[in-house]
């Protein structure tokens, strides 16, 4: 019993080891959290529509390796992304700050979704205008009281009504 | 025929923003630091581990800094226009080694020749990212104040030495 445990001790040394390699610096739970928070808000510059968490980049593990040893230092989030910015430029910002070069950017959407409802809006209410506007003449008038009350229309031309008929049998 | 006009002239804005857009090249991201000077940097040379480089000795010149590594496939593109642009001395340029076996880097400028003054090397890319280097080849032209005046991403052609970089040095070298 006690060699067996011996040689899964054994088998499980290596993992160890491996476990070192990928741990650069040491970092607490709270840490720990705040780094992959940040990391995920960071554009890697490699590939660019990844984070540099989701990255494999080389790039992309530097940075990693910077946050997490600033972080360690005990620097702030500010302080970390102003650190990014000053070297990458608000390209690394997956959430760029408010602007004059980025107002498009941000009020472009909401600005066409506005213009877009405001289209409709008109558009409903210029239909609406048009359809109760045209009043109805004294032969439709009758054509719709006769629809009403009896469910079936008198016949004004043999062709129209025979065809249909005809067509059914 | 007003109805028509509105849609039409909506395609002819959006089409018109993605014919700029496919002139644009998304890798090229424009960097801070131009018109800001160099991040400072102690690194030991790659000819003479023994001896430091700093951005400070080359203080009062115009001087390009190259950044490139034995790995890079582009550097291969780019290397003769450096060999060239050396053997004119026009400007001196420096080599930062950027995440390179020093072995492997020596061998690179034997085998291809040597247009830097000096190399130095980055081994674990810290200065790299003090400059904001995110694809090696990457060239700063730097004036003789020591402020970034241009950066160069990608490889050197000769098309962007004479169109863009040799212009720059001549006026920077005026100054």
């Amino acid at each position: 019993m006690r060699a067996l445990f011996a040689v899964f001790l054994l088998v499980l040394a290596p993992l160890c080891a491996r476990a070192n390699e990928a741990v650069p610096t040491e970092l607490d739970r709270v840490q720990q959290k705040r780094a992959v928070e940040l990391s995920e808000h960071l554009r890697c510059l490699v590939c660019q529509n990844q984070t540099i968490a989701d990255s494999n980049a080389e790039l992309a593990q530097d940075l990693r390796r910077q946050v997490r040893e600033q972080i360690a230092q005990g620097r702030s989030d500010a302080d970390i992304v102003a650190f990014m910015v000053q070297r990458y430029g608000d390209f690394v910002l997956y959430k760029p700050p408010v602007k004059a070069t980025t107002l498009l950017l941000w009020f472009g959407p909401p600005a066409l979704l506005l213009l877009g409802i405001f289209a409709l809006l008109r558009n409903v209410r210029q239909r609406n205008k048009r359809t109760a506007a045209v009043p109805l003449t004294d032969a439709e008038h009758s054509r719709a009281r006769v629809l009403l009350q009896d469910g079936d229309l008198p016949r004004t031309g043999d062709a129209i009504g025979g065809s249909a008929e005809k067509g059914r049998t | 025929m007003n109805r028509f006009l509105l849609p039409l002239g909506i395609f002819a804005v959006l089409v018109g923003f993605l014919a700029i857009g496919l002139t644009l090249n998304p890798r090229e991201v424009p960097s801070p630091l131009i018109n800001k000077p160099l991040p400072s940097f102690k690194l030991a040379q790659l000819e003479q581990p023994g001896l430091e480089f700093s951005q400070k000795d080359m203080l009062g010149q115009v001087w390009l800094l190259n950044v490139w590594a034995s790995w890079c496939v582009s550097c291969r593109d780019e290397h003769p226009v450096l060999v060239e642009l050396a053997r004119n001395r026009v400007v001196p340029v420096v080599g930062l080694n950027y995440k390179d076996k020093p072995q492997e880097a020596k061998a690179w400028l034997k085998q291809f020749g040597n247009p830097y003054v000096l190399s130095v090397t980055d081994l674990d890319g810290r200065v790299g990212i003090d400059y904001g280097v995110y694809g090696v080849p990457e060239t700063f032209v730097i004036d003789r104040t020591g402020v970034i005046r241009y950066k160069q991403i990608g490889p050197v052609t000769k098309e962007s030495l004479e169109g863009k970089i040799l212009p720059l040095i001549r006026q920077l070298q005026k100054s």
